[in-house]
């Protein structure tokens, strides 16, 4: 079987482990959303009865599972109680935010992490490397948790930058670039936070690769020749450093949803992760199963991105 | 990095911090739960020497709070001169009521924040070990008897591991959390919490010692003692597992911290120890209310005084996974994905 199907099927296969795993978990919890109602003295025990058998409540776990992939099959993924309709559109809107914070945050490490940690690779002992690696400790110890409340602390104080949700209230009837502006403010703290907790250990691996690269035989070969420096670096050596990197793409993707979960949280950015909580402490069933889903489906793809890049650049993967 | 030729610096903060935190009942000097309804959001009390008449003290003192009339401040009330007793009644430093000695200032209760703070460090750090620990049996079983049995069960094992290392394990363990009741007192409920916790982090660990145990059980001496006729426990106890004592070491310096992180995200979210018991999550979750954390800088400092017991964590963490090679295991030699298993773990 190729490799990339093989990839493909696997994820399949990880998905509905996955799947069945919230299921479950959310299944045992104790409460559920119509507890409210139940104490509630007006609402007859008929009612939440009819309600609960409307929804599919009352019938047994394989049996729910089954009719849940149905709903995903139509493009519905459940039905929210709270918000009082399909699942599928709230999770997605809310999972373009997460998609478009995360997205950002793992450009701008990647661009800053890539130049530095050659830089840092290429003087080892010198003063870039040395403080890559002071400042890289600080920030990798520090919990993003922290570090998010610091700058919410100074973007309170200094009153520049908006705090909470991604756009203003009169959003909808600014132009388009007062809108990018509008937003980009918005995005900055939050994706200037999941960039500082990515970027470090991002630069510790990409100085790790180059620095193993760096000191092959085939680099000294190179400088022999005479190759210039820049060339040496960029041409030669990142592109043999380049294996582990993609792989870490892929992993580090899971750290990321993990940071914006706490993130969104903080800065009230209305993404996936925000809705993750407030869907768990209202209970609300499938829309804790969609988003945990649809989380590890981000992940997965991620990885699969990271395996197809691997596959093209990497002769030695295709061992079929 | 910095700490790693120095792993002395992180050792002794560890144990200063794990100390205090230990003896929390001498060092702080107020119950963690006792309120001061006079005295919400004091700011943090200022031990003077010179007194209004410019007298120097030989022992520092402090003035009480008063309430401004016109604001909800604070003035300090320079009429008494309150002494700080070392070593007074049991506390390390205590002063005389009805002045109180707030060294991280006082929350919406008026409780001694920096009480709070160690007697909360108890908890979280509890909770970080005793998932750590979980974590580590769990690893331990299931990792050995994958390395040790292969085949089957070693397929089974490490697909079930892939499963839990896929998911983003923060959602993870919010899904999980949804599985217990939403207010978790802090005795019964909060040990399943924390075995919860445990239990989720299993995978990782149980990778490692895979390995290791994989790679062990080919050398010789393994090989003669089966020749011998030692059992698979007798193997596996003695010979197989003792192999794995770095991995396992250097794992928990990093489960540890990542633990008491996912505490202190829970309780911040409000979803893990709930009041009044003070977890450094909880002194945290003060400053979800952007009026406070605009209004009362001092709320922050518990914040502040984490950050040295991280980096600790991480210093001794990067100090063994440099020194055994680990964390720059990555190295890209084999281009394989297992090549960034010693990756450090995800951050929350």
């Amino acid at each position: 079987m190729p490799f990339l199907v093989r990839r493909v099927l696997y994820s399949l296969f990880l998905l509905a482990g996955v799947s069945i795993l919230t299921f479950v978990l959310v299944d045992l919890a104790p409460g559920e959303f119509f507890d409210e109602m139940r104490l509630n003295p007006r609402i007859s025990k008929e009612t939440i009865a009819g309600l609960r058998s409307n929804y599919g409540l009352d019938l047994p776990l394989p049996l729910r599972y089954l009719r849940w992939l149905r709903s995903v099959a139509k493009g519905e993924c459940g039905f929210s109680f709270s918000y009082n309709s399909p699942a599928a559109p709230i999770v997605w809107r809310r999972a373009q935010n997460t998609l478009l914070l995360t997205g950002t945050a793992t450009l701008f490490a990647w661009l800053i992490a890539i130049p530095f940690g050659i830089w840092s690779a290429a003087k080892p002992g010198k003063w870039s490397d040395l403080f890559a690696g002071g400042t890289l400790s600080i920030l990798l110890a520090i919990p993003e948790l922290i570090l998010g409340l610091l700058l919410l602390l100074l973007a309170l104080r200094s009153g520049y930058f908006p705090v909470g949700g991604a756009t203003s209230l009169n959003f909808p009837q600014l132009d388009f670039w007062s809108k990018s502006k509008d937003l980009a403010r918005h995005l900055f703290l939050p994706c200037l936070c999941l960039t500082a907790g990515l970027f470090p250990l991002l630069l510790s691996h990409v100085r790790a690769s180059m620095t193993v690269v760096l000191e092959s035989p085939f680099i000294a070969a190179a400088r022999a020749h005479g190759i210039p420096r820049r060339r040496l670096l960029l041409r030669h050596a990142l592109p043999a450093a380049a294996n582990p990197l993609i792989s870490l793409f892929g992993l580090s993707l899971g750290a990321l949803l993990s940071s914006s979960l706490v993130i969104e949280g903080l800065f009230g950015w209305p993404g996936l992760g925000q809705l993750f909580i407030e869907a768990i402490l209202q209970r609300d069933f499938y829309l804790v199963v969609d988003a945990a889903v649809l989380a590890t489906i981000f992940l997965i793809f991620g990885n699969l991105l990271a395996d197809a890049l691997l596959y093209t650049l990497d002769p030695r993967i295709r061992d079929d | 990095m910095v700490p790693r030729n120095k792993p002395y610096i992180a050792f002794a903060l560890l144990a200063i911090s794990h100390g205090l935190l230990l003896l929390a009942g001498f060092f702080a000097p107020y119950d963690p739960t006792s309120q001061d309804r006079e005295l919400p959001f004091a700011p943090p009390t200022r031990v003077h020497f010179i007194d209004a008449r410019h007298k120097l003290h030989l022992l520092p003192f402090v003035y009480r709070w008063r309430a401004n009339t016109t604001d909800r401040g604070y003035h300090e009330d320079r009429q008494t001169v309150y002494p700080v007793r070392f070593f007074s009644q049991w506390h390390f430093f205590a002063t005389d009521p009805p002045a109180k000695i707030f060294l991280m200032g006082s929350d919406a209760y008026g409780r001694d924040q920096f009480s709070r703070f160690l007697y909360g460090g108890r908890i979280s750090l509890f909770a970080g070990l005793v998932a750590t620990a979980i974590s580590l049996i769990l690893g331990m079983i299931l990792g050995g008897a994958a390395g040790f049995y292969g085949r089957w069960l070693d397929e089974l094992i490490m697909r079930a591991a892939e499963i839990f290392l896929t998911l983003p394990w923060l959602y993870l363990l919010f899904a999980v959390r949804a599985f217990l009741p939403l207010h978790i007192a802090p005795n019964g409920v909060f040990l399943l919490l924390i075995s919860v916790l445990g239990a989720i982090g299993w995978a990782r660990p149980a990778r490692l010692i895979r390995g290791v145990v994989l790679s062990a059980k080919e050398r010789e001496y393994v090989l003669a003692a089966r020749g011998f006729g030692a059992s698979d426990v007798y193997l596996l106890r003695r010979h197989l597992l003792p192999e794995a004592g770095s991995v396992i070491l250097t794992q928990a310096a990093v489960l540890i911290p990542t633990y008491v992180l996912a505490e202190v995200v829970l309780s911040f979210f409000g979803l893990g120890v709930s009041e009044p018991a003070p977890s450094w999550g909880n002194l945290l979750a003060n400053l979800r209310q952007y009026g406070v954390l605009e209004s009362y800088w001092w709320i922050f400092l518990p914040a502040l005084a984490l950050v040295p017991v991280f980096l600790a964590y991480y210093g001794v963490f990067s100090y063994y996974g440099y020194y055994r090679g680990y964390y720059f295991a990555g190295d890209g030699r084999d281009g394989t994905r297992n090549s960034l298993s010693f990756m450090p773990p995800a951050k929350a």
